[in-house]
């Protein structure tokens, strides 16, 4: 589909906002796939059994084995006082890191309760920073519910990263985001064909690997939820790189000709790297949309990613977006994405969870993308779902995994159609 | 402040969510912020279950804080009462809205909603999911439930099972079958799937089985107290206990006991095939409940060794205690997993009956685990009936603990053949299907050298070896002995060695310590 004159975007919209009920994770579920991503950190959550608890349901027994993560639960004795809270934190901290020499950055992550009470962690943190520096560099951010939504704990805690990273002048390219390490090494070698280097990312794998960032910067998201960490970024000096996101073949397509147009590539030469991926990704999600052509869709805030994969499953799987739903809308951000979404679905920012089910309920999508709370329930009631969660655990960036994202919505339906063949039309 | 990995429990106000989601016709209000909306996909994920559970959130941010969160929460109660025109209410905080002190209690009173609204006070930071359960169903039960005539045929009330229990709803069906044989009905069964107006007339039933103290022993004490109705004490797990119950009832009604029906449990520990059973090591963790019930089936009725027992919930300890003192333990009573660890891998028993937590241990030790108690997994609600109280029960517990280990017959030829490069113990169990590649030879040392457990070094203690070495041809030999019996026959050198003042173990101190051991 291209930008024709009969072409109507989502641009000029209007946005239903939303305040009420939230059936979404707080930021803290963010650690689940960052301690994995970042090799040599370890994230150290101040707050109560229910935080402890989160994280045991969200990362279910994926990687009970060597958690790099783990919870300070506040106890009564701490809440009396502040000045105990504190030498608590610097014993805990201590014989953490006394135990694990391995750890190189440590997160102190702030919750619900420790930021109630006001444990003041970014003092915590420059003070046991002084403690174990140089070997381990003690950084903190928020991931709590009263500040964070889902995947904004990823956003707060790269945020908290950039002040800290080296300065630099050199004219270099910084991918703002965590991937999936194959999916990262997809893309780093699909930059360096295109003469993008050289690239560095944010997180790093491991510490030693930290971008460094100055005015010569130019840095583009992959993620579209990283909205503090762009606005860091420019505070330092970098300059954005404004794209759509890497979903789907066209969504990937902008983004490397949005990187080739800033750095100035040839783009012939940048056309011919890409020929290759694009032409798989355009017969593989052909195949998987089949499927999906003509199902409408109706999407719950999870993710911010909601609206980004709207625009993928309308433009090229071709379905029917009836609500999409996003926790949070970032207008600088989302405006490429917008401009491509064709016009038609209601955009809803925020949520009241009962409004939204009855409107869900009204409208019957064929698919409904929603939490893991609402999933169960909206199956029994005969609606088909798609759990929003594993829509950020999956490799879903860029080409190669660009039918994989479509085969996530298509499998539900399949699986609808198969156990259910009198209601297949 | 107290690190901590993974948790047994979760926090009280998920113990009250359990009690709300197993009732129908109550909604609990919960003041609560952004996230804390987690603990719904416990229930429809974990359990399946097909509804949301009856809980709203007033979903507090911070931009509310020191403004109006009261008036929150107050719309938040009106709404849900309008929507939802539940019998009762509950109302209470988790644990960031009981530091801001709006006492959901006092604001839900002043609406006047046109329904019973019972203020839960569940503190966050002391307390834990049991105990949240059980003070709940208490406080439901202290305002609603009312002293009323008995039934004129002998009724019971059935208290206890909540959501997310570990084979609550099957226990229900079964020990409602199991009464019907004395000619007991059942009254109430609460809180799973009682509604409000159900406990208000638990006060009809002759008496209470009270199914587990965990959820309910307090409300089984208010009743006994208030509506003088005893309670039964044995918890029908296993054949002994199922018996014992039976006299219980018997004692409290004055009925005959039954005859037993669809019990195959004793014929199947007695008969030959379950000879390789004798003396196999068990280790038990889990809830106080549970845990006490599945040691005296181990030890009685299927004629294991219990090696070590402990609980996580500290409200059972002294039980628990009690329990370990007949077996000549002394209980583990703590809700830090790594200690549970540690004294597992210490243990190098032979069969671990656990929690989810104690599976994935017994995974990363190699050593076979059956699950005997919450916290519960997707895994622990099959679509099968399998219930663990009464006879049937008795039946499915033992196929489940059975089921892990290596049979009888295979485990002798193991022993003789155990060089047949198909045939060997590293293939695990032959009726298992599927398995992954072979098992680590020396768990404990391997457990230790992943550096990355951040308690490392509790793990790498040996046991009681000392300053005990093994000879190069004593640890071939002791790669000999097939694995699900290597653990006992290491601990048992190496005990031996040590008593014995032997600092080398060579193939002699191995066989001597067999003959010495043999029984």
């Amino acid at each position: 589909m291209s930008l024709d004159t009969q072409f109507r975007s989502c641009t000029d919209t209007p946005v239903l906002k939303e305040r009420g009920q939230r059936e979404v994770f707080c930021g803290l579920t963010g650690i689940i796939w960052l301690h994995r991503k970042m090799q040599d950190a370890f994230f150290l959550v101040v707050g109560s059994r229910t935080c402890a608890h989160l994280l045991q349901a969200a990362a279910g027994v994926m990687i009970f084995a060597e958690p790099r993560f783990g919870t300070a639960i506040l106890e009564e004795k701490d809440l009396a006082g502040l000045a105990d809270a504190n030498a608590e934190l610097d014993r805990e901290v201590a014989r953490l890191l006394a135990r694990r020499p391995d750890i190189k950055q440590l997160f102190l992550v702030g919750s619900c309760p420790s930021e109630v009470i006001k444990i003041d962690l970014s003092r915590a943190a420059e003070r046991l920073d002084g403690i174990h520096a140089p070997h381990v560099r003690v950084l903190n951010f928020s991931g709590s519910g009263i500040e964070t939504t889902f995947t904004e704990g990823e956003d707060a805690c790269l945020e908290s990263m950039v002040p800290a990273l080296p300065a630099t002048d050199a004219a270099e390219l910084l991918v703002v985001g965590a991937l999936p390490d194959v999916v990262e090494d997809q893309m780093l070698s699909l930059l360096a064909a295109m003469g993008a280097g050289p690239v560095r990312t944010l997180p790093a794998r491991r510490s030693t690997e930290l971008p460094a960032v100055g005015a010569n910067t130019r840095f583009i998201l992959v993620q579209p939820f990283l909205g503090a960490t762009h606005a860091a970024l420019i505070k330092r000096g970098a300059k954005p790189i404004s794209a759509p996101f890497p979903f789907g073949e066209e969504g990937s397509t902008l983004w490397f000709h949005a990187v080739a147009d800033a750095l100035g590539l040839d783009r012939a030469k940048v056309d011919a790297v890409l020929a290759a991926p694009r032409a798989r990704a355009q017969k593989s999600v052909a195949a998987v949309a089949e499927t999906l052509r003509g199902k409408s869709i109706f999407f719950f805030p999870d993710s911010q990613l909601e609206i980004p994969l709207a625009r993928f499953l309308a433009r090229e799987c071709g379905m029917l977006p009836v609500e999409v739903g996003t926790p949070y809308l970032h207008r600088e951000l989302m405006a490429p994405e917008l401009a491509l979404l064709p016009h038609g679905p209601m955009i809803s920012e925020g949520q009241d969870v009962e409004l939204q089910l009855d409107r869900a309920r009204a409208a019957r999508a064929d698919l409904t993308v929603c939490g893991l709370g609402l999933a169960n329930p909206l199956e029994a009631e005969g609606l088909t779902t798609k759990w929003a969660i594993e829509l950020v655990f999956t490799p879903v960036h860029f080409y190669e995994q660009a039918a994989d994202l479509a085969g996530l919505f298509a499998r539900p339906l399949r699986r609808h159609a198969l156990l259910t063949p009198e209601a297949a039309e | 402040m107290k690190l901590t990995l993974w948790t047994y429990e979760g926090p009280p106000h998920v113990g009250a969510m359990r009690v709300a989601t197993a009732m129908k016709g109550l909604h609990y209000v919960l003041h609560a912020p952004q996230g804390d909306t987690y603990a719904d996909l416990l229930f429809t994920m974990i359990e399946r279950r097909n509804h949301r559970p009856p809980v709203t959130y007033t979903t507090f941010q911070a931009r509310d804080l020191g403004a109006d969160t009261a008036n929150l929460f107050k719309d938040a109660a009106r709404g849900a009462y309008e929507r939802f025109q539940p019998q009762a209410m509950i109302v209470g905080a988790s644990c960031t809205a009981e530091l801001i002190q709006d006492d959901p209690g006092g604001l839900a009173e002043a609406l006047n909603l046109p329904c019973p609204v019972i203020p839960l006070d569940l503190p966050s930071y002391s307390r834990k999911e049991n105990f949240g359960a059980d003070e709940t169903f208490f406080q439901i039960v202290k305002v609603l439930a009312k002293p009323m005539d008995r039934t004129e045929s002998v009724t019971c009330n059935l208290i206890g099972p909540t959501a997310l229990g570990f084979r609550h709803r099957d226990d229900v069906t079964e020990l409602t079958r199991l009464l019907a044989t004395m000619g007991v009905t059942v009254n109430v069964c609460a809180p799973l799937d009682a509604t409000p107006a159900d406990i208000a007339r638990m006060g009809a039933a002759h008496f209470n089985v009270l199914m587990y103290p965990e959820t309910a022993e307090t409300a089984a004490r208010h009743l006994e107290k208030t509506l003088g109705q005893p309670f039964t004490k044995v918890v029908p797990i296993g054949t002994h206990a199922t018996r014992d119950f039976l006299a219980e009832v018997a004692a409290i009604t004055g009925l005959a006991l039954p005859a037993e029906t669809g019990l195959r449990q004793p014929w199947y520990a007695a008969s030959v095939d379950s000879t390789y059973l004798t003396g196999k090591r068990v280790y038990i963790f889990g809830d106080g409940t549970h845990v006490i019930a599945a040691a005296r089936i181990a030890a009685k009725e299927i004629g294991f060794e219990v090696v070590g027992l402990g609980c996580y919930n500290r409200e059972q300890a002294r039980p628990v205690r009690a329990a370990a003192k007949t077996y000549g333990l002394e209980a583990l009573i703590t809700d830090d997993y790594l200690e549970v660890e540690a004294e597992i891998a210490r243990l190098q028993p032979e069969l671990i009956l656990g929690t989810q937590m104690e599976r994935h241990i017994a995974k990363r030790l190699g050593i076979p685990c059956a699950v005997i108690s919450a916290p519960v997994h997707v895994q622990d609600f099959p679509a099968r009936y399998s219930p663990q109280m009464g006879f049937e029960g008795a039946n499915v517990i033992f196929d489940t603990w059975v089921h892990p280990l290596v049979m009888g017959l295979e485990e002798h030829l193991l022993t003789m053949f155990r060089e047949d490069f198909e045939f060997h113990d590293a293939a695990g169990p032959s009726h298992h299907g599927a398995k992954a590649s072979a098992r680590p030879e020396a768990p404990v040392a391997e457990a230790g050298a992943s550096g990355g457990d951040i308690y490392a070094e509790r793990m790498t203690q040996e046991p009681v070896t000392g300053d005990v070495i093994w000879l190069a041809d004593a640890e071939r030999e002791l790669k000999k002995i097939p694995f699900f019996v290597r653990g006992k026959a290491k601990r048992n050198t190496e005990k031996f060695a040590a008593d014995k003042g032997v600092t080398a173990i060579s193939i002699d101190t191995l066989y001597e310590a067999k003959a010495h051991y043999a029984r």
